[in-house]
């Protein structure tokens, strides 16, 4: 049940946070991408669902 | 195509709607009564349940989860069956949810006062509680995905993606932060200890502040700000950079809570990095809101719902500019611990969910009972009243943390302590106590106003219970429309979104804390740290059941300014038997952790019976009921076996022959008191007490000698 002292040290630690990051900045590059290159059309309709309602 | 009739379910935003009112109130009365507390420590009454340390809690709690919780609800059930096209899943589920909401409410309500608590900062309600609040949300989530699944409108909407982050991320948090054992029906100790409690324990605090009080208002605020303008939001683009930007970065920014603490520097160093990240989505988000009104200006001149609106997203934008500022190394070390934080949480808490409940508020009743609003008048002095009772609050408490920060930190030239009683810089600010009072006390009449007016408008109108819609089923298969991207088809699977949040918001919690909890040097074991004796465990409870961690921190950082005036600073390896850890946010009285052998067991004694004895001027509340009340000696057995099922290394059998270490070491300190003319029987609540206090930080005193 003890939660503490299970290894003496990770190798590289480091490496972890940088890991992190890339795989959010690839995300996010994806993202930009996306919402660049998406539809106009498509984009109005969806910002439009709250409105056609009622 | 055929289109199905079917009915939107008003009756339950209604419920939710009338829910946050009273208990907004009920928070807001709680919470102006504990800042007159600290003008007036008279208005602590003497008696155990109304101190500040129990009435703390009680107005955090009510606030957020009663509040802001129910206004969540309200806001949700209303938008999410329209965005939707959809009745709510069950009726049954949603009635099941608003009660047994109000029934963990109403408990909290019954046992904060009662001293019945975790001790860990909005997170201190019991295990019972916690289970129901698990089973409540499982509720919440099933009738929220029974509706998303039988929707009839193809997209999720913006708003929808934030219900379901917080939906997932909510139970998450609460789940992984309120590991505890429990030692009898409303006592419990955490899994956790140490420098790990408090990491998981900033990671829930600073996510529930996330996910509880920002994404799902993000959602209503995508919702409820185009339909009161009538128009579409700004940029959707920029809506979903700002949905993946802000669930993904939140999440690692909770370290920032714990900067220049015991914790190991590059969990420090990744909660700054991801909290000045941080600021691009919310001001994309606070952008895109205000954009919104791109010309419609004019009619924030002219509609109530609006004006409360904008003042929200602007409250949210100062916040969270605030917030990444607050998390920098060198202004932490200036604001942390003093009114400064306050002032920062009010500025979100009064101006971003207070004003935007409200102006949710205005929109919805007049619509549900189909008349207009009862008064514009009203209304406009509700908006009033509230921006001024912000910038009343909000400044004095900006002013106290920044005067009173100073103070602390001030030498002479002879390189003393300018102000080595920390009295002396809380009496200096004591107007700007008084000011903030009178801020919140401004803020609360205008929401009285808006329930008179709210109500007026009920009375008026006639409530349509179900509204009928009509919209056409969603085509069993779905047909593509030539190619497609991937976040198209995300937005059309809702289950498969939710697992992506997840996976987004796992990341950040996962990085932070493997590496705390597995790697052993990370808290470097001190040799002489020893677990508590009996009675300073039962002490050590007492001061977790008054809550003076609301005031008194246990956390010395290496500043020069606080070595001098507390004594040397605080280790890792000091806590790893504090379960849990109790190293505070907020000095409204002197750090504790090197309190230990610092005065004799007769001040405390003296000191607990009325501080002012000692101190004169002192707002710390008075504790005669330790003096009389018995200790419960019946659970220590119990205690020290919780304790070893966590890993605190007492002797096997200990648990036995726990109370006979008790009393002996009780006698001992009834005996000390008594060289000083106190006469107390050794069985007293405040013997344990001043155990307690006087091993606070000893362990690695004793070493140095």
């Amino acid at each position: 049940m003890k939660f503490i002292n299970y290894l003496s040290n990770i190798a590289g630690i480091e490496i972890y946070p940088m890991i992190s990051l890339f795989i959010f900045f690839i995300f996010f590059l994806g993202l930009l991408l996306f919402v660049f290159k998406a539809d106009k059309d498509y984009l109005k309709k969806l910002e439009n669902i709250p409105l056609e309602t009622e | 195509m055929e289109l199905e009739r079917f009915s939107y379910d008003n009756g339950i935003v209604r419920k939710f709607a009338y829910a946050s009112v009273i208990f907004g109130i009920v928070g807001m009365l709680a919470g102006l009564y504990i800042a007159l507390q600290l003008v007036f420590p008279v208005l602590n009454l003497g008696i155990s349940f109304t101190t500040f340390g129990r009435l703390r809690p009680l107005h955090t709690n009510a606030v957020i989860f009663a509040f802001v919780g129910n206004g969540i609800f309200m806001g949700v059930y209303y938008s999410l069956q329209r965005l939707c096209k959809a009745r709510m899943f069950s009726d049954f589920l949603s009635n099941l949810h608003f009660w047994a909401w109000q029934l963990i409410i109403v408990s909290a309500a019954i046992t904060l006062p009662l001293g019945i608590t975790t001790g860990k900062e909005y997170a201190e309600l019991e295990w019972p509680i916690d289970i129901a609040i698990t089973l409540v949300w499982v509720v919440f989530g099933v009738n929220m995905f029974g509706t998303i699944l039988t929707r009839r409108e193809r997209h999720l909407y913006v708003a929808v993606w934030f219900y379901i982050a917080t939906f997932v991320t909510v139970a998450v948090l609460h789940i992984v932060n309120s590991f505890e054992i429990p030692v009898s029906l409303f006592k419990s100790y955490s899994w956790y200890a140490g420098v790990q409690d408090a990491l998981v324990q900033w990671w829930y605090g600073h996510n529930a502040v996330a996910f509880f009080l920002t994404t799902p208002y993000l959602g209503l605020m995508y919702y409820f700000i185009p339909k009161a303008a009538n128009r579409p939001v700004y940029s959707y683009r920029l809506s979903i950079i700002h949905f993946w930007a802000l669930i993904f970065l939140y999440i690692w920014a909770g370290p920032h809570h714990l900067l220049y603490t015991a914790l190991p520097d590059w969990a420090q160093s990744l909660g700054v990095v991801f909290s000045v990240m941080l600021i691009a989505p919310s001001w994309g988000g606070m952008i895109n809101g205000l954009l919104t009104l791109r010309g419609a200006w004019d009619k924030v001149r002219e509609d109530v719902t609006l004006k409360f609106m904008v003042v929200a997203v602007t409250a949210y934008g100062m916040a969270t500019f605030e917030g990444p500022m607050l998390s920098l190394k060198n202004v932490n070390a200036i604001a942390h611990f003093t009114d400064w934080i306050i002032a920062h949480v009010h500025v979100g808490a009064l101006g971003w969910n207070g004003f935007l409940t409200f102006g949710i508020l205005y929109y919805l009743i007049p619509k549900m009972f189909r008349t207009e609003l009862y008064s514009k008048k009203m209304a406009n002095w509700h908006f009033w009243l509230g921006t001024l009772g912000i910038i009343f609050y909000a400044i004095p408490m900006y002013w106290a943390g920044f005067m009173q920060s100073l103070m602390w930190k001030e030498f002479t030239q002879e390189g003393l302590l300018k102000y080595p009683n920390f009295l002396e810089t809380v009496t200096q600010i004591m107007p700007m106590y008084a000011a903030r009072s009178l801020g919140g006390a401004l803020y609360l009449v205008g929401v009285f106003i808006m329930t008179y007016n709210l109500i007026k408008t009920a009375a008026q109108g006639s409530f349509l219970e179900n509204e009928p819609a009509e919209a056409a089923a969603l085509p069993a298969v779905y047909v593509e429309h030539g190619t497609e991207h991937w976040h198209r088809w995300i937005e059309r699977k809702p289950i498969q979104f939710l697992v992506l949040s997840l996976i987004m918001i796992l990341i950040g919690g996962l990085f932070e804390m493997i590496p705390t909890f597995l790697v052993k040097s990370n808290i470097p074991t001190i040799a002489s740290v020893k677990p508590y004796t009996p009675l300073e465990l039962q002490g050590r409870d007492i001061y977790i059941r008054e809550g003076c961690y609301t005031c008194h921190s246990q956390m010395i950082r290496p500043f020069r300014s606080e070595t001098a005036r507390y004594g040397e600073y605080s280790k890792a390896g000091e806590f790893v038997y504090d379960h849990p850890f109790q190293w505070g946010s907020k000095r409204t009285g002197p750090d504790l952790h090197r309190i230990g052998g610092k005065y004799p067991d007769s001040w405390h004694y003296n000191h607990m019976l009325d501080p002012t004895t000692i101190s004169p001027g002192s707002i710390m509340p008075t504790y005669p009921w330790l003096l009389d009340n018995d200790l419960d000696t019946a659970s220590t057995s119990g205690k020290i076996r919780a304790m070893q099922t966590l890993g605190v290394p007492y002797p096997v059998g200990f648990d036995a022959k726990a109370n006979q270490a008790l009393m002996h070491q009780a006698d001992s300190i009834a005996g000390n008191l008594k060289k000083d003319g106190i006469a107390t029987a050794s069985n007293k609540e405040i013997v344990a007490l001043i155990a307690y206090l006087q091993r606070i930080g000893t362990d690695i005193k004793g070493n140095k000698k």
